[in-house]
């Protein structure tokens, strides 16, 4: 196997069920200069250091190479980067005014209080699932879920929220890279999905701003902190952002979630008895399966040594989580699916300024949602395995889940 | 008997007595039992309490959002320990191998752990230090009575000394709304520890909100009404403060006294120790018997030139402690050195403070991201063209990159560029620090292995 090849064969659909021999093939040469480009690293603490390295940027517009957004001329309509494109201290700014709608230290309470909400959504899923024969954990649980609690928080009327799958499913594809492929028209198509969410946004913001209320949206419109308030495209670019990762992200660790405790009943029939085994077991699922398998947007500013390689000043770096957190030189016996696993910092959210910031809601709502689904499903048990996946090589995960179960316990 | 099997005899029923129950105590205890250790322990403490935390006394307990008696330091498994508690050491018999105990009681031991710590050096003139509404802020007891004091709403609270913890101390009397007043000798808060720059920043910061902060005074006496109740501060500059609260904040002084005679090698600066927590004994020889953790331990560190250093720092204590614990009861090649980066944090006037390394022996600083004119940044200090520390207000996501850097000795100043460099951080400038020879209170690192004064010896090593 040549090393160039390695990228093409992890962007290649037919690994997607199973990319953790390629991960491993790649772990062998830490910092992998691919013949498409991109600078790969793979091993846990090559990753943890750049992801700590403000020589790393998230801005495209210090990528010296094609692509980004700095080489494509944007009609005056578009938005503008959302936070996670962006460096700081433009970045802190953003985020810093997001969160104070969202967390700690001014809304430390906003995640741990939608509890009992989490909790009634996740009940009413579980009791209309219907024909217990043939289930598809994706369309009738995994996906709607983290929908109507992304809406709910940020303030999005229930009956809008079937709009959005659309553009969701355009927005996260333009993560996914295809090396080789001219991003021109798919940039466009991605502009344009933005675009119209941001529009539609628009409407919502204006109705913020006359009659404010107690969501997100609203707080960012009328929010006043030391750093003032955010401007109408601001919010947009933010909600848009927060929108598609409450979307995407939290589908996948619920749906994977749910296909490793089937294959691994003996885990599944222990959540069934210990509820409190969900908050260490959604980390182990974090570094085992995590949804967000790899970062492809970062770019260096200057020359970087890692491992005897120098990334130069402009290279495109993917940062590849998911085989950081299988990385046999930080956990011991990593491809072991251990719910018990002592020491699990593992790189399922990222580090370092960019770090997940909706971590808090998705842990809450994977334990939440397999703490539920391990109790109430009767001998739940898959009808494919693998299941078919998404087509996405970044956001991992199944399509659908096609499983059966005996019933549905009260 | 061999020097192993004294090792194995040790762990199956040796006697280990840890003096000093407060967080290097608890957990080297934790790392005993965890690694083995079946033998007796004893675990003796000066205060009534089993262990608990102190970062939240100055912060949470103050502002009444904890309560003291909720501090206690969570346990990561049993210890299964005979406590002695509200009983302090008073004495140590290096050769029968006992600790003396103030009630009169010995224990004897075949190793020994010293976590005594530090205490809050109290106001140097007694009749004053003991007027009511004098404080001092390190012990729970502490924290209670002055959180009470504070509740009660005092007209104005005077702070003497502008280091981390007489700082914490007047933001959360400000984030109560009390009008308070803080004296420093230095020309700005926190020169100690980070310098004159930064002290800067944190001036700005404390009088933002709403601090009355006085610099390069000194307080001279402490004033008294007829009924013994403090009233008023006089400084230096013969300006008077009128006060009904007032917290001395002077740094630490650490417990050594009562290992006075011993014959240890023990002093004001603690209890110096090789960088396997081994204890000196006064004439400069390793003891095998007797370790030191925490606070109170001063042992020579080599990314920082070997300085003997003692680090008030919480993950110090734990880290120290288990190296301790680990080397106690380990034969000598299966020993691990404690080599841990000093790192500390702080939370004042709503902005982090994090630093790792140690900034106190830089010479130069470089602001490498963020600003200091909007109080965010990240600022590195060099020492002799290297990388010594670096601190971060309220950018702390950071400080791993800075502490890699460190750790590499990496050039100084850092010849490349980074996100969020500002003009400011073109060029390093002069961390300004006090002059070594006075001292200030509060530093949060100690070099204690010498003192400006003493005579230095240089060793060339051959080529």
């Amino acid at each position: 196997m040549t090393q160039a090849s390695l990228l093409r064969q992890i962007t290649d659909y037919a690994n997607r069920a199973d990319p953790y021999p390629l991960y491993k093939e790649l772990r062998r040469t830490p910092v992998l200069r691919d013949e498409d480009g991109p600078y790969l690293v793979s091993t846990y603490w090559e990753i943890q250091s750049l992801l700590h390295d403000p020589r790393t940027s998230s801005d495209a517009r210090n990528l010296a190479t094609t692509g980004g957004y700095g080489a494509t001329p944007l009609e005056e309509t578009s938005l503008p980067p959302s936070f996670i494109r962006l460096d700081p201290p433009e970045h802190d700014r953003l985020r810093r005014m997001a969160m104070r709608s969202f967390g700690p230290p001014h809304t430390p309470r906003r995640i741990h209080d939608m509890r009992d909400a989490l909790h009634a959504i996740v009940t009413d899923l579980i009791d209309g699932l219907g024909n217990t024969d043939r289930i598809d954990l994706v369309e009738q649980f995994s996906y709607p879920f983290p929908v109507t609690v992304i809406c709910r928080l940020l303030g999005v009327p229930r009956e809008d929220e079937a709009h959005f799958r659309t553009w969701a499913d355009i927005i996260a594809a333009s993560l996914d890279p295809v090396p080789g492929e001219d991003p021109t028209e798919r940039d466009r198509t991605t502009q344009q999905a933005r675009n119209e969410l941001g529009m539609y946004l628009a409407g919502l913001v204006e109705e913020r701003r006359r009659k404010p209320g107690e969501d997100m949206l609203s707080e960012l419109v009328t929010g006043k902190g030391p750093d003032g308030t955010m401007t109408t495209m601001e919010v947009l670019s933010t909600s848009v952002l927060l929108l598609i990762a409450g979307h995407e992200t939290t589908v996948n660790l619920i749906t994977n979630g749910m296909l490793t405790l089937m294959r691994h009943p003996e885990v599944l029939q222990r959540l069934r008895n210990e509820p409190g085994l969900a908050v260490p077991l959604v980390e182990e699922l974090l570094r085992y399966e995590p949804p967000v398998q790899l970062i492809p947007q970062r770019t260096t500013i200057a020359d970087i040594e890692v491992s005897g390689v120098t990334i130069p000043k402009g290279a495109s770096l993917w940062l590849v989580l998911a085989s950081g957190n299988r990385d046999p030189e930080r956990f011991t016996d990593p491809d072991r699916f251990d719910p018990d696993r002592k020491d699990i910092q593992h790189l399922g959210f990222g580090s370092g300024i960019h770090a997940c910031f909706g971590a808090p809601l998705a842990r809450l709502e994977a334990q939440i949602a397999l703490t539920e689904l391990a109790r109430r499903l009767d001998n739940p048990r898959l009808l494919e395995d693998p299941p078919p996946y998404r087509q996405s090589a970044v956001l991992r995960g199944p399509r659908h889940l096609h499983f059966a179960c005996d019933g549905i316990r009260p | 008997m061999t020097g192993d099997g004294y090792v194995e005899w040790l762990k199956r029923e040796g006697r280990i007595v840890i003096v000093g129950a407060s967080l290097a105590g608890l957990r080297a205890a934790e790392t005993l039992r965890e690694e083995g250790f079946a033998g007796s322990l004893t675990m003796i403490g000066d205060e009534p309490y089993e262990p608990y935390d102190r970062p939240p006394l100055s912060k949470q307990v103050l502002l009444g959002k904890a309560s003291a008696e909720h501090t206690a330091l969570p346990r990561r498994r049993a210890i299964d320990a005979r406590w002695r508690l509200g009983v302090a050491a008073t004495g140590l018999d290096m050769a029968a191998r006992r600790v003396r105990l103030a009630d009169g009681d010995e224990v004897e031991y075949d190793r020994l752990l010293i976590a005594t710590g530090v205490r809050a050096r109290p106001w140097p003139r007694k009749e004053e230090a003991e007027l009511d509404g004098v404080f001092v802020l390190r012990t729970r007891d502490d924290a209670v009575e002055l959180h009470r004091r504070l509740a009660g709403g005092p007209r104005r609270v005077f702070v003497i000394g502008a280091g981390f913890t007489g700082s914490e101390i007047a933001s959360a009397c400000r984030e109560q709304g009390l009008p308070v007043t803080v004296a420093e000798r230095a020309a700005a808060p926190l020169v100690g520890p980070l310098g004159g720059v930064i002290g800067e920043v944190a001036a700005r910061m404390q009088r933002e909100h709403g601090v009355d902060l006085r610099c390069g005074v000194m307080v001279t006496r402490l004033e008294g009404d007829s009924t013994g109740r403090v009233r008023a501060a006089h400084l230096s500059d013969d300006a008077k403060v009128e006060a009904d609260v007032v917290v001395v904040s002077l740094g630490a002084t650490r417990n050594t006294e009562w290992l006075a005679g011993s014959d240890l090698g023990a002093g004001p600066r603690g209890i110096a120790c090789d960088a396997g927590c081994r204890a000196f004994d006064f004439r400069g020889i390793v003891t095998d018997d007797i370790y030191v953790a925490g606070d109170v331990a001063r042992s020579p560190h080599p990314l920082f030139g070997y300085q003997f250093l003692s680090l008030e720092h919480w993950g110090n204590a734990v880290t120290q402690a288990e190296v301790a614990a680990h080397n106690m009861i380990s034969v000598s090649v299966d020993r691990r050195p404690h080599m841990w980066v000093p790192a500390f944090w702080s939370s004042q006037f709503g902005v982090n403070i994090k630093s790792v390394g140690v900034p106190s022996m830089g010479e130069e600083l470089l602001v490498a991201q963020g600003s200091l004119a909007e109080g965010r940044f990240t600022a590195v200090y060099g020492y002799q063209n290297r990388v010594i520390g670096a601190v971060a207000f309220d950018q702390s996501r950071w400080l791993q990159f800075y502490q890699h850097l460190i750790e590499t000795t990496a050039p100084f100043p850092p010849p490349f560029p980074t996100v969020d460099r500002r003009p400011e951080g073109r060029h390093p400038v002069p961390a300004d620090f006090p002059d070594p020879s006075v001292p200030t209170h509060g530093p949060t690192v100690t070099l204690s292995g010498y003192s400006p004064a003493d005579r230095r010896l240089t060793f060339t090593p051959g080529r």
